[in-house]
C-alpha cells in the first residue's frame, strides 16, 4: 500500500449559519489521481480552498504528508508542495507565457533584492538557472513556440496548459486543478487528459481534481469522492459512481416522487 | 556579457553629456532640465509602487516633503538655523543634525523608506480604492505635521537660505542611477512578482509570493527615491514650505507616469521630458499675440489650457501611454523580430 499524500479530517466548514462543508474525510494516495465531484455548489472549490489555506476550517484538519497543515497560510502551503489552478484561468494577463511560468520560480530562486538591485553575481546564476528550468517545463507541455507571446494572446486551450505549467514551476508533489477540462472541446479534453498523465509521471505527482465531465473523470481518476450540499454521497471507483443511485439522484434530482 | 558593455557605454555617454550639459547650459535652460531631472527621479519611483506593483497610493508628496526637509535641516549651518526659525525657538536636534550634502541627502531617503516600511503595514491590509484613501491620508498627515511643528519645520514660514548643492551633475546623476535601479528591479523575481500582483494578486499568493513583502519593497524603493528627490528639489530651489508639498505635487507625477505609460520606467522617463519642456515651451501662449495682425492681448493660463488639451489628444491616441507597460527595449525587440517574421 502506498503512502497517503493528503489527508482530509473530519472538515467542516461553516459560513455563517450555511455549512458548505460537513464533516467530509477522504485520503490521496501517493502517485493517485483523485476525482472531487458533485453538482454545483456542492462544496467542492471550498474543499481547495481550505487546503490552500484561503480558508480556515471551522473543525478538522488537512494533513499533508504526515505534517497537519490547517491554517497554513496560502504562500507557505505552496512552499509545503501544494499547487493549484483556478476554475476560471486567472493568468498573468500583462506578462508574457514564459514570466508566467518564472512566477512559480519565485520562493525557487535565492537571491535577495540587494542582490538584484546590484546585479550581483547570484542573480545571473539563479536567474540562468531558473529560466532554463522553464523552458523545460514549456518543453514538456509543447508551449515552446509561445515562450514569448503574451499569455492572453493564446488559445483557451493553451493558457489551461499554461496555468497548469505554472502551477508545476512550483514543484508541488499535489497538484490540485479545478475544472481543467471546463470550457474545452473533445480533443483539446483528451489532449490534456495525455498531458496530465504525463506530467503526473514525469514529475511524480499526486493529483486532486475537481471535474464535472464524467467521461474525463472516468478516464482519469484511480478514486472519486462525490459531494453533495457538502455531505459525501458516494466514495469509490469512477465506474462505480455513475451507477450509483444516490449520485444519480444528486446530479438529476429524485424521480420517485415525480 | 553584450548587455552589460551596451549599459556601461550608454551610462558614460549619459554622464559625459550631463557634465557637459552643466557646464556649457545658460541658466535658464539648465533650471529647466534641472527641473526635469528631479521630477523624473519622483516619477520613475512613484511608477514603482504605482504602475509596476499596480498599489494605486497617492502619498510622494508625503515621502518628498519627509525628504526635503531632513536634507534641508541636516546641510542648513546651525548659524543660520538659528536665525531663521523665528516663531519658537529650534528644538536642539534640530540644530545638532549637521552633515554633508551626500549623506544629508541619504538620511532623507532612508527616513522615507522607514516611514514607508511602518506605513505598509496599515496601508497593504486594505486594496484598490481604499488603498488611494489611506495613502492620500498620510500626504495630508506630513503636511500638517511641517505646519504645526514650529520648532521642527519653521512652521508655514517653511526654510529658507537652503544650501544650493544640488547642482546637474547631482541631479542628472541621481537620475540615471535611479532608473538603473528600477530597471534591475523590474527584470527580477521581484519585478515579475510585482507585475503579477498588479494583474492578479490572489493568483500570485497561489505561486507561493508573499505578496506583503514584495508589496513592502515596493513601497520602500519608492520612498527611499522619493525622499532622495525631495532633498535635491530643496537644495535646488534653496526654499521650502508646507504649501509646496500639496496634493497637486502628487497629480503632476501622476501625470508623468500615466502619460509615459503605467510600469514603464522608459516612458515615465521621456514623459517627464516631453511634459517638463512642453510646459516651458507653451509659456509665449501667456504672452501677447498677434496673429495675421490682430492682437489678442495677453491671456494668462492659456498655457495651462493648450497644455491640457495636448494631453488629453496624446491620451485619445495612445490609451495606455506612451509605451504602454513596456519598456523601449522591449518594443524594439518585439518590432524587430516581427520584421523578421515578415521577410
Amino acid at each position: 500500500m502506498s503512502k497517503t499524500t493528503l489527508k482530509i479530517q473530519d472538515i467542516t466548514m461553516q459560513f455563517g449559519g450555511i455549512t458548505a462543508i460537513d464533516n467530509l474525510s477522504f485520503e490521496v494516495k501517493e502517485g493517485q489521481i483523485y476525482g472531487l465531484i458533485g453538482p454545483n455548489g456542492a462544496g467542492k472549490t471550498t474543499i481547495f480552498n481550505i487546503i490552500t489555506g484561503n480558508y480556515q476550517p471551522t473543525k478538522g484538519d488537512i494533513i499533508f504528508q504526515d505534517k497537519t497543515i490547517t491554517g497554513t497560510k496560502p504562500n507557505l502551503v505552496v512552499q509545503k508542495g501544494i499547487a493549484r489552478t483556478f476554475q476560471n484561468i486567472r493568468l498573468f494577463k500583462s506578462m508574457s507565457v514564459l514570466d508566467n511560468i518564472l512566477i512559480g520560480f519565485h520562493n525557487r530562486s535565492h537571491y535577495s533584492y540587494l542582490e538584484a538591485i546590484f546585479r550581483l553575481p547570484r542573480y545571473f546564476t539563479q536567474e540562468k538557472k531558473i529560466k532554463a528550468e522553464a523552458m523545460a517545463i514549456l518543453d514538456e507541455f509543447s508551449l515552446t513556440e509561445f515562450v514569448n507571446h503574451k499569455a492572453t494572446d493564446l488559445s483557451y486551450g493553451n493558457q489551461r496548459k499554461v496555468e497548469i505549467a505554472r502551477a508545476i514551476a512550483t514543484k508541488p508533489s499535489l497538484l490540485l486543478l479545478d475544472e481543467p477540462a471546463a470550457g474545452m472541446n473533445p480533443s483539446e479534453t483528451e489532449d490534456l487528459s495525455t498531458i496530465i498523465h504525463k506530467i503526473k509521471k514525469d514529475f511524480n505527482l499526486s493529483i486532486l481534481l475537481i471535474e464535472h465531465d464524467m467521461k474525463f473523470v472516468n478516464n482519469m481518476c484511480d478514486l472519486v469522492t462525490v459531494l453533495d450540499y457538502g455531505e459525501k454521497i458516494f466514495d469509490g471507483k469512477p465506474a462505480d459512481a455513475i451507477v450509483d443511485e444516490k449520485v444519480i439522484t444528486a446530479y438529476l434530482g429524485d424521480f420517485t416522487h415525480a | 556579457m553584450k548587455g552589460i558593455l551596451i549599459k556601461i557605454a550608454l551610462i558614460t555617454v549619459s554622464l559625459g553629456i550631463i557634465w557637459y550639459t552643466n557646464s556649457h547650459l545658460d541658466i535658464y535652460n539648465l533650471s529647466i532640465v534641472n527641473n526635469i531631472g528631479i521630477f523624473a527621479i519622483l516619477a520613475l519611483s512613484y511608477n514603482l509602487i504605482n504602475g509596476v506593483a499596480g498599489q494605486f497610493s497617492l502619498e510622494p508628496n508625503g515621502f518628498v516633503a519627509i525628504g526635503a526637509y531632513m536634507t534641508a535641516i541636516f546641510i542648513i549651518p546651525m548659524d543660520t538655523k538659528i536665525d531663521m526659525y523665528a516663531l519658537v525657538d529650534p528644538a536642539p536636534v534640530i540644530l545638532q543634525m549637521q552633515a554633508n550634502f551626500p549623506i544629508a541627502l541619504l538620511a532623507g531617503g532612508l527616513t522615507s523608506a522607514l516611514m514607508a516600511f511602518l506605513l505598509s503595514v496599515p496601508v497593504f491590509r486594505v486594496r484598490g480604492d481604499y488603498l488611494a484613501i489611506v495613502t492620500l491620508g498620510f500626504g495630508f498627515i506630513i503636511r500638517i505635521f511641517a505646519m504645526n511643528s514650529p520648532a521642527y519645520t519653521n512652521g508655514a514660514m517653511g526654510l529658507n537660505d537652503i544650501p544650493e548643492f544640488a547642482d546637474f551633475r547631482w541631479i542628472g546623476s541621481i537620475t540615471i542611477f535611479t532608473f538603473l535601479v528600477m530597471i534591475h528591479v523590474i527584470y527580477s523575481k521581484y519585478g515579475r512578482a510585482m507585475k503579477a500582483i498588479r494583474d492578479d494578486e490572489d493568483a500570485a499568493v497561489a505561486m507561493g509570493v508573499n505578496t506583503f513583502k514584495v508589496k513592502t519593497y515596493a513601497f520602500m524603493t519608492s520612498a527611499f527615491f522619493e525622499g532622495i528627490g525631495g532633498g535635491l528639489l530643496a537644495s535646488f530651489l534653496s526654499t521650502i514650505a508646507p504649501d509646496q508639498f500639496t496634493f497637486l505635487l502628487t497629480f503632476y507625477l501622476l501625470i508623468i507616469i500615466v502619460l509615459g505609460g503605467l510600469g514603464s520606467m522608459t516612458g515615465t522617463l521621456v514623459s517627464a521630458i516631453v511634459i517638463g519642456f512642453g510646459l516651458e515651451w507653451l509659456r509665449f501662449l501667456d504672452d501677447n499675440m498677434t496673429i495675421f495682425g490682430y492682437d489678442t492681448g495677453a491671456h494668462p493660463g492659456m498655457r495651462m489650457v493648450v497644455f491640457s488639451i495636448l494631453l488629453i489628444i496624446t491620451m485619445l491616441f495612445a490609451r495606455r501611454g506612451l509605451f504602454g507597460d513596456r519598456e523601449l527595449s522591449d518594443i524594439l525587440k518585439s518590432k524587430s523580430s516581427s520584421k523578421r517574421k515578415n521577410v
